[in-house]
């Protein structure tokens, strides 16, 4: 019986082990091919037989890349402040607060999370317009400056903060955003650091709402300036690769550096303490 | 300091001014906290919302002229092939990214939460990291990944089971499904897998203990302790990858090259959507598929809620 269980245990230690081999084969050979040069990008070897810095070099001589990094770092950190700011503090009021009205906005904003976004994109677009936001960046982040996700995520994090602490602020003559700004902010680091990196990676990552709204090649973020490399680089796998690298690479750091808080993070909403 | 008759006096007025304006900050804190979010949601969520749904009554070419046209858009959607196809596509993504996704999630979970696994952090990040990318990013990789030939899933596939290197994976109609819900699944098994993980951790230890003095084998622990304990989380992750899966644009869109692929077999509703209203300017009808797409995966919702149980017994 014991071997039996040795056994099955060994066997389930290398399943795992496989699985997440082949589950992190793309981002290796992704990474490999970054430093192929083109004859070798697709030779049977996986590791590149001589490094080339061909594909980037090629990347950012063709089309204005590190301006497409700028952008991209610019709007997703803009995002994020913006973000962090507004929600926390919504997320602050509804659960720190009594007040008139509190019911009806935690219902209003269980049901935006139910309505998918798309939805809104005709309207949204047309109202965008009529702003004159179309082809700026205040276009792109006024619509997304509250996130409805942030407020339930500060507010379930907030929840825990003592009432006495506030009380005592309070007795010491603390304003109210002073109590947010200087008790409650500083508490909530765990859940700061991860709605910032959530907040990032779906910025960084949003596509369709860029594509409408951004018309002018100079504004480009990465996805959609990688997308339109697709077209022009039929043939030109590597440099498309060494452009995916590129794109993913500040996510992927910036995951390194955050993982506990944004696995805590992800998994606050769902599963209730 | 000491001090002097002239504080002792003022002391009361003064103390009275603050303590009105303290109590009157603290009254209009939180309304001044929400409202943001309020200003925001009503200009950019409410409008939108009351807008689409008259928008879906109107035929426009662009953003500026609409013309009234009652139903006809709704009438349009039950004899528009494009859109039938769309709805069944994604429907069948949605299918296939259900009932492979959830029980692989699932299983991964439950081996990386026995005790005797080694490197259980590492495999979890391992897991996880597919989600990092994008699906844009992720879309651009398995472009390349799926090309006949050369490519990775060829060669890997050819290697393992001796399928046809010159498999046309995304220009063939019938394997493009099959594509994307592969590429889903490599990039959201993991994501699944930390929210089943999460609720194992919080079920109760002493639950297992006491069906192991009972004489439950590992089977019936499972079905006794483990399925009753992580289903709220089990339920949350079904509707939310239903709601997901419905909402498939990018992926497609970037593997099939900007375009629905071959006869149309990677359209999906939202990309449908994106044509209508962005490609060909009609908002309107845009509007009237979006409508159909949040009933409908109202519906699945509500659905999935019911048939699970999740409505009964509050949380």
């Amino acid at each position: 019986m014991k071997t039996f269980h040795r056994i099955v245990r060994f066997v389930v230690n290398l399943f795992l082990l496989a699985f997440a081999a082949l589950t992190l084969t793309p981002m290796v050979w992704l990474l490999a091919a970054t430093l192929k040069s083109p004859d070798d990008l697709f030779s049977y070897t996986f590791f590149a037989p001589r490094i080339s810095t061909f594909n980037f070099r090629d990347l950012f001589s063709t089309v204005p890349f590190h301006r497409y990094m700028i952008n991209s770092i610019f709007v997703a950190s803009t995002m994020v402040i913006v973000q962090l700011f507004f929600s926390s503090l919504a997320g602050f009021a509804l659960a720190k607060y009594d007040f008139k009205g509190k019911k009806p906005i935690m219902i209003l904003m269980l049901s935006t999370m139910m309505l998918p976004s798309q939805v809104l994109m005709a309207p949204l677009y047309e109202l965008i317009y009529r702003m004159g936001l179309v082809d700026s960046y205040a276009g792109l982040v006024v619509p997304g400056a509250v996130s409805v996700f942030g407020i339930f995520l500060f507010r379930q994090s907030i929840l825990q903060v003592p009432d006495e602490l506030l009380h005592a602020a309070r007795i010491d003559g603390c304003s109210e955003f002073r109590i947010y700004w200087d008790i409650v902010m500083p508490v909530s680091r765990p859940m700061i650091g991860a709605f910032c990196l959530i907040s990032f990676m779906g910025t960084w990552n949003s596509f369709l709402w860029p594509q409408i709204i951004l018309h002018k090649a100079e504004r480009f973020t990465l996805p959609i300036a990688l997308n339109q490399l697709v077209g022009l680089y039929q043939q030109q796998y590597g440099t498309l690769m060494a452009g995916t690298f590129l794109s993913v690479l500040p996510v992927i750091i910036l995951f390194l550096l955050l993982q506990k808080e944004f696995i805590a993070g992800l998994t606050a909403g769902a599963v209730k303490g | 300091m000491a001090t002097r008759p002239t504080d002792i006096s003022l002391t009361p007025t003064r103390a009275a001014r603050t303590s009105r304006w303290f109590v009157l900050q603290y009254r209009m804190a939180p309304y001044l906290f929400v409202s943001p979010f309020l200003i925001l949601f009503f200009t950019f969520g409410a409008y939108p919302i009351v807008k689409s749904l008259i928008l879906a009554f109107y035929a426009t070419n662009g953003p500026k002229s609409a013309v009234f046209v009652g139903l006809q858009n709704f009438i349009f959607l039950f004899s528009d092939r494009d859109f039938h196809k769309a709805v069944w596509n994604t429907a069948v993504f949605a299918f296939w990214s259900v009932f492979l996704q959830l029980p692989l999630s699932l299983g991964l979970a439950l081996l990386l939460n026995s005790r005797w696994v080694r490197g259980r952090e590492l495999l979890r990040l391992a897991f996880f990291s597919p989600n990092l990318l994008g699906q844009v990013f992720v879309g651009v990789l398995f472009s390349v990944l799926f090309i006949p030939q050369y490519g990775l899933v060829n060669r890997f596939l050819h290697f393992i089971a001796g399928v046809p290197l010159d498999t046309k994976w995304l220009a063939n109609p019938n394997l493009v499904m099959p594509a994307l819900v592969l590429t889903s699944l490599w990039m959201y098994v993991g994501f699944n897998m930390i929210y089943f993980l999460a609720a194992l951790q919080a079920v109760d230890k002493d639950l297992y203990e006491a069906a192991t003095v009972d004489g439950a084998n590992a089977w019936h622990q499972f079905w006794a302790v483990t399925l009753p304990g992580i289903k709220p989380v089990a339920v949350f992750v079904l509707v939310m990858s239903t709601i997901g899966s419905f909402q498939l644009f990018e992926l497609p869109w970037i593997m099939l090259n900007n375009s629905a692929g071959p006869d149309q077999a990677g359209l999906t509703i939202v990309m449908y959507l994106y044509q209508t209203g962005f490609v060909t300017g009609d908002l309107g009808y845009a509007s009237t598929v979006g409508w159909t797409l949040a009933l409908g995966v109202l519906l699945i919702s509500l659905f999935q809620m019911r048939v699970t149980g999740a409505w009964k017994g509050g949380d």
